[in-house]
C-alpha cells in the first residue's frame, strides 16, 4: 500500500533527517514508529500524510506519487487538532463539511464521494453522544481524542497515521483508546502508522516496529511484533522480551545496524 | 459586563454629578434631574432624529471597516509574503491619530454623511486589521495541518478556520475603538451638517445656552455608546459562544 524509495527529506539548513531510507507497508499492517526526539518520526508520519514533501525521492500510496493530502488518509495528532469554538458534534462534522464544500472534485474530495450521515454513528461508537453540545475545552483529554478519532473515521479512510495521540492521557484513558483504536483498525481494515515515543505503545499496538536512529536515517528497522493487539499480549513474555529488546536498542547509539539482536532489516 | 454593575456604576455617577452641580451651583453644570426631564423632553423635539443620524453613521462605518479590514487582517495574517509587505505599512499608519484627517476628509469628501462615516472607517481599520491580522498568525499550526488533512486546501481553511478564529479579535477591535468612534464622531458633526449628536450637543451648548439640552445631548452620546458595547458583547455571546463556556 505505502511504498517509500530513496526517501531524502532535509528541512532548510539542518542535516537530512531521511537519506536514500526505504520502507513498504502493506494495506492493513499496523505500524508503530519509535525513535528519540528529533529522529523524524514525526516528520516521517506527516511526510506520510502528505503534509511536507520529499528533498528527493518518493512515496506513493497505492500506486500514486503523493504530493498533497490524500482524501483516503486520515491524521490525529498529539494535540487532538479540535476547532476550539466548534461543538463535539461540529468538529466530527467537520471533514464531511469539508467535503461537502469542495464537492467531489478528487482533489480534496474522492471522485466518488457522496454525501453522508454517519456522524451518529461515530458518536454513538467512539462513546460520544452524552458530550455532543460541549465544546472541546468542556470534555476530558481522552473524549478530545475520541472526537479526533471519531472525525478521522468518519471521512472512511483506509489510513489512519497518528502522531503519539495517546501521550497526554493517564494511564487507564491511554490503554482503553489504544485497544480501541486497534479493533478499530480491525474493523475497518485500517492501515495503521502510529508514531510514538514510548517503547510499550509502541509495544502494544504495531505488529512491526519501526525504529528510527538520529538523522540521517539511511536503514530501515524493523522489528515483528506478531501478537500486538492479541488479547493479553501486553502481559506475555513476548512483550516484554520486545520491550527490553527496544530499550537496549534505543540506549545504545548505532548508526550502522548489526546483525545480532535486531528483529531484523527491510 | 453585567446589568447590574452597569445601573451601580451610572447611580454612581449621578451621585457624583450631583454633588458637583451642587457644589458649582452655576447653570453651566445642571443637575441631573434637570437634564433627564429635558431628555424625554428633548427625545420628541429632535433628540431622537440626531441620535438615529448618529447611529446610522458609526453602525455605517463599523459594518463597512469590518467589511475592508477583516478579509485584509486575513489574508496579512495568512500570507508571510503579504505580512512582510503589508505589515510595515500598517505599522507606519496606525500611530497616526486619525483626528488629524478630520478637515482633511472634510475638504476631500465634503459635507453629507461620507466623511463622517470615512472618519469612523479610518479609525476601525486599523484596529481590525491589526487584531484580525494578529489573531490569524496565531493559530496553532497543528489545527491547520489538522484540517488540512482532512482535505481542506486554502478556502477551506479560510472558511473553517481563519475566519471564524478571527471573530473574537473583530468584535474586540470594535469594543475597543468604539469610545474613540464616538469622540471622532461628535468632531465630524461640528461640521457641515444640522444632524447627529455632535451638532446638537455643539448648537444647544455654544449658540442656545441651552446648557440642560446640551447635556442631555451628552446623555444621548453615552447611551449611543453603552448601547454599542452592549451590541458588542451581545453578538459576542452568540457568536462565541465558546468562549463563555467553564
Amino acid at each position: 500500500m505505502i511504498n517509500i524509495q530513496s526517501l531524502t527529506f532535509n528541512y532548510q539548513h539542518n542535516i537530512p533527517l531521511f537519506s536514500g531510507f526505504d520502507l513498504s507497508i502493506s494495506r492493513g499492517e499496523t505500524w508503530s514508529v519509535l525513535g528519540p526526539s528529533g529522529c523524524g518520526k514525526t516528520t516521517l508520519l506527516y511526510l506520510l500524510a502528505g503534509l511536507r514533501q520529499p528533498t528527493s525521492g518518493q512515496i506513493s500510496i497505492d500506486s500514486e506519487v503523493l504530493t498533497r493530502p490524500r482524501p483516503h488518509s486520515g491524521l490525529i495528532l498529539q494535540d487532538y487538532g479540535l476547532l476550539p469554538w466548534s461543538t463535539v458534534y461540529e468538529n466530527v462534522e467537520l471533514g464531511i463539511r469539508v467535503r461537502d464544500f469542495y464537492g467531489p472534485d478528487g482533489k480534496h474530495t474522492p471522485d466518488n464521494y457522496l454525501p453522508k450521515d454517519n456522524i451518529d454513528h461515530w458518536l454513538s461508537r467512539l462513546g460520544l453522544s452524552e458530550v455532543v453540545d460541549k465544546f472541546p475545552s468542556q470534555i476530558s483529554g481522552g473524549q478530545r481524542q475520541r472526537t479526533a478519532i471519531a472525525r478521522t473515521l468518519a471521512l472512511e479512510p483506509d489510513l489512519l497515521l497518528m502522531d503519539e495521540p495517546f501521550s497526554s492521557l493517564d494511564a487507564i484513558t491511554r490503554e482503553d483508546l489504544q485497544n480501541l483504536t486497534l479493533s478499530l483498525c480491525a474493523e475497518q481494515n485500517l492501515t495503521l502508522v502510529i508514531v510514538t515515543h514510548a517503547i510499550e505503545e509502541a509495544a502494544a499496538l504495531g505488529k512491526k516496529i519501526l525504529l528510527l536512529d538520529a538523522a540521517p536515517n539511511q536503514n530501515t528497522r524493523v522489528f515483528d511484533n506478531p501478537n500486538a493487539g492479541q488479547k493479553n499480549h501486553r502481559g506475555s513474555q513476548a512483550y516484554h522480551d520486545l520491550c527490553d529488546l527496544l530499550w537496549k536498542e534505543m540506549q545504545i547509539p548505532s548508526p550502522q545496524p548489526s546483525p545480532e539482536g535486531r528483529g531484523g532489516t527491510q | 459586563m453585567k446589568r447590574r454593575d452597569v445601573l451601580l456604576a451610572a447611580l454612581g455617577l449621578v451621585i457624583v454629578w450631583q454633588i458637583t452641580a451642587m457644589i458649582v451651583h452655576r447653570p453651566i453644570l445642571p443637575a441631573p434631574w434637570d437634564v433627564f426631564v429635558v431628555f424625554f423632553k428633548e427625545l420628541g423635539n429632535g433628540l431622537l432624529i440626531h441620535f438615529s443620524v448618529s447611529l446610522w453613521r458609526v453602525l455605517a462605518g463599523m459594518l463597512i471597516s469590518v467589511l475592508v479590514a477583516a478579509p485584509l487582517g486575513l489574508a496579512i495574517g495568512g500570507s508571510k509574503t503579504m505580512n512582510r509587505f503589508l505589515s510595515p505599512i500598517i505599522y507606519l499608519l496606525y500611530p497616526i491619530p486619525k483626528v488629524v484627517f478630520v478637515p482633511v476628509v472634510l475638504l476631500f469628501l465634503g459635507i453629507g454623511d461620507t466623511a463622517k462615516i470615512t472618519l469612523i472607517f479610518l479609525i476601525l481599520f486599523f484596529q481590525i486589521v491589526v487584531l484580525v491580522r494578529d489573531q490569524a498568525v496565531g493559530i496553532p499550526p497543528q489545527l491547520i495541518q489538522s484540517l488540512q488533512s482532512l482535505g481542506a486546501g486554502r478556502r477551506a481553511l479560510f472558511r473553517f478556520i481563519y475566519l471564524p478564529a478571527s471573530l473574537p479579535a473583530i468584535l474586540t477591535a470594535l469594543r475597543q475603538s468604539i469610545g474613540t468612534a464616538v469622540a471622532v464622531l461628535y468632531i465630524s458633526e461640528l461640521f457641515a451638517t444640522k444632524y447627529g449628536l455632535g451638532y446638537y450637543i455643539y448648537y444647544q451648548g455654544s449658540t442656545l445656552f441651552n446648557y440642560p439640552a446640551m447635556y442631555a445631548g451628552v446623555v444621548a452620546m453615552s447611551l449611543l455608546g453603552l448601547g454599542m458595547y452592549f451590541g458588542v458583547d451581545w453578538l459576542e455571546r452568540k457568536w462565541c459562544k465558546w468562549k463563555f463556556v467553564s
